[in-house]
């Protein structure tokens, strides 16, 4: 896992709430079994017509967010399936950080396991963002050792984070590797409940 | 101290913990599908390691199989997924119900059916509706597939200890009120993230009166109110239902463990963090109207208006949900037309889901202007249930009679609604696009849905059936 501390760039404004994993990748593109190459599938049914074509209205296909790397959403981000298909789609279409005033657990979850950094941040905080982001690109800084997010004008905002999940994105650490090291405590479970 | 069962389950699989960090707990089942697994076996390749407990997993095939023209799979990509699964149980000594096993079926069913999942026992699957093993007085939640990796390796998962909440479900249901319509209502009344951090026990009058697979669909759809995970204290309907199962413990043994499985239960005076309370008497046949499973209502009212909501971004959801839903604001529920019904799912295709839908069928002719297909849960579901002849009674009235698999709730398969069209159907997601890009999706109960293949629209199945005397 790469690990992720500061981020620069301008924000991807998507007011919705309760975006769901459905939405973020849709079912016809879980059957691969790599975890790579989900990007161009993000928000397929948002970002295109039922006929096929780009959907130039929805805010991913608008030419000044490209190349963003933050997505600011409303509240319960990530609700409904466990597929990490989600977060391996956002990953891959070039996001590293995602802002809401809340996450749904499991996908919450998945971001840890993926190096990327979900931001909660207020519903007031997240309003501003988003309407800043709306009017025209809007530029942020992160800094996760700092858990800071501070924007172009000067605003700066600080967030929580559990500090377990933090030292693993800002390591890059991989979890498996380190629950090894809990071999002895693994062992002596088994031996008490065989 | 007294403790709630959600307490005692997690203080019995802490295998470490220490101030700051999550709690690592221990996994006692294993449930593993292929559509999330196949990068976790991937994983584990990569990094020269093994599966820790092959004996604590069980596979199964569910979510891309197809329901008919067993076993030829068109899709490519769908037929590597399924041999890929094959190919990593043989590979690190999985026990695999294949697509042909009698006891293929859906993971959340079978577990059950077979016996897997008992009371006190922690459960993960890469799959949100694993909270329906909860059920039976189980830690069960979905996790992603880094997760799955992570409990092949090493049959645990660090986890940050969640709140508690209880919902009561207080005095009797009224009659032809099922439990998917006390889900369906509860995720209306509190919303969709109401769960969000919890582990929810259910409780009260209404839900100890109900069998084990009225609570399964109950325990299903705690992830659509945002809970991690849903769970019910075990009693001797639990018991009774286990006892004979294929892994439960079998004589004495047996005995022992349904007494350590009734002292689960919540102590009397144990706290949760938030109580949340719904009196049954309250709730009526329910159905969604909108693209999440808390926009939803009973058979006599109508769809909300935006002058009914109080935020800005409550009003502009309910007109990108009544868009994409081709419905109007203010409409009578009960004038909505259908054309499709889908009976099947997790929350929603054991046996006694198809007899309620049966009994509503009997007699009666599908409209014509509706397809309707019923996908039993489990082969084992499929079998019980042609032993008792519904399948002739569904056959007789137009329905189609199928395999078993997820199905139409996902559409990952070929049975998909298409575009504009909409769909009475027992699953559990209304999100956009669920059975099929642009499809219609309205969630009921087996009977409701039943009741509206018959009609060609949503009707109130209590005035389908005479009341008790």
């Amino acid at each position: 896992m790469k690990p992720i501390n500061i981020v620069e760039s301008i924000i991807v404004p998507l007011n919705r709430k309760n975006v769901d994993t459905d939405q973020i990748i849709s079912k016809e593109f879980l059957k691969r079994i790599e975890r790579t190459g989900f990007g161009n599938y993000l928000f397929y049914h948002w970002r295109h017509h039922p006929d096929g074509t780009r959907n130039e209205d929805f805010v991913l296909n608008q030419p000044q967010y490209e190349n963003a790397k933050v997505l600011v959403a409303h509240e319960n981000f990530g609700c409904g399936s466990s597929r990490e298909h989600a977060p391996w789609a956002i990953m891959d279409y070039g996001f590293q950080v995602v802002i809401a005033p809340s996450f749904a657990d499991i996908f919450h979850n998945n971001c840890f396991k993926n190096g990327i950094l979900p931001i909660r941040l207020t519903v007031k905080e997240v309003e501003e963002l988003l309407a800043k982001g709306e009017r025209a690109p809007y530029q942020i800084h992160i800094n996760l050792a700092e858990q800071t997010v501070a924007g172009e004008d000067g605003v700066s905002y600080s967030f929580d984070i559990d500090p377990y999940y933090k030292q693993m994105l800002l390591n890059g650490w991989d979890e498996i590797s380190l629950t090894f090291q809990y071999e002895e405590h693994i062992q002596n479970y088994e031996k008490q409940h065989a | 101290m007294a403790k709630t069962i959600i307490e005692k389950i997690w203080d019995q699989h802490i295998v470490y913990e220490e101030e700051g960090k999550p709690d690592l707990l221990y996994i006692d089942l294993h449930l593993i599908h292929e559509v999330t697994s196949p990068q976790a076996f991937e994983g584990l390749r990569l990094a020269g390691r093994k599966v820790r407990r092959p004996d604590l997993c069980f596979a199964t095939m569910d979510h891309n199989v197809p329901t008919k023209n067993l076993p030829i799979i068109q899709d490519p990509i769908a037929k590597k997924q399924i041999s890929t699964l094959e190919r990593n149980c043989e590979e690190f000594a999985i026990q695999l119900a294949h697509m042909e096993h009698p006891d293929q079926g859906i993971v959340h069913i079978i577990g059950p059916e077979l016996g897997l999942t008992q009371p006190g026992k922690t459960i993960v699957c890469g799959d949100s509706h694993t909270s329906t093993h909860g059920a039976f007085g189980a830690i069960a939640f979905g996790i992603g597939t880094s997760e799955v990796e992570h409990v092949l390796s090493t049959q645990t998962l660090w986890q940050s200890k969640p709140k508690t909440m209880e919902i009561r479900i207080s005095g009797q249901l009224g009659y032809g009120v099922a439990a998917k319509d006390v889900i369906l209502a509860i995720i209306a009344k509190f919303g969709i993230d109401v769960g969000t951090g919890h582990i929810v026990e259910y409780t009260g009058e209404a839900i100890r009166n109900m069998t084990m697979e009225e609570r399964m669909t109950i325990c299903n759809m705690s992830i659509e109110a945002g809970a991690k995970a849903g769970l019910i204290s075990p009693d001797e309907t639990t018991i009774d239902y286990l006892r004979g199962r294929r892994y439960a413990p079998e004589g004495p043994a047996f005995e022992k463990a349904a007494q350590q499985w009734l002292d689960l239960a919540t102590d009397e005076g144990a706290t949760y963090d938030k109580v949340l309370e719904i009196e049954a008497c309250e709730i009526e046949p329910f159905v969604t109207w909108g693209t999440n499973p808390s926009m939803g209502t009973g058979i006599s009212k109508h769809i909300p208006r935006a002058e009914d909501y109080a935020s800005e971004s409550d009003k502009e959801a309910l007109k990108k949900a009544l868009a994409y839903m081709g419905l109007k604001e203010g409409a009578p529920i009960a004038s909505i037309e259908i054309q499709h019904v889908f009976i099947g799912s997790c929350t929603n295709a054991r046996l006694s889901d198809l007899r309620s839908a049966a009994k509503i069928v009997a007699g009666q002719k599908v409209h014509p202007t509706v397809t309707a297909i019923v996908v039993p849960g489990s082969r084992t579901v499929k079998q019980q249930a042609e032993a008792e002849g519904l399948d002739q009674i569904f056959i007789e009235a137009g329905f189609e009679w199928r395999e078993s698999g997820c199905s139409m709730c996902l559409a990952m398969n070929d049975d998909v609604v298409p575009a504009g069209e909409r769909c009475a159907s027992t699953s559990n997601r209304n999100f956009e696009g669920r059975q099929g890009a642009g499809s219609r999706t309205h969630l009921m109960s087996p009977a409701m849905a039943a009741a509206a293949a018959i009609a060609g629209k949503f009707v109130d199945v209590r005035t389908l059936q005479p009341a008790h005397a």
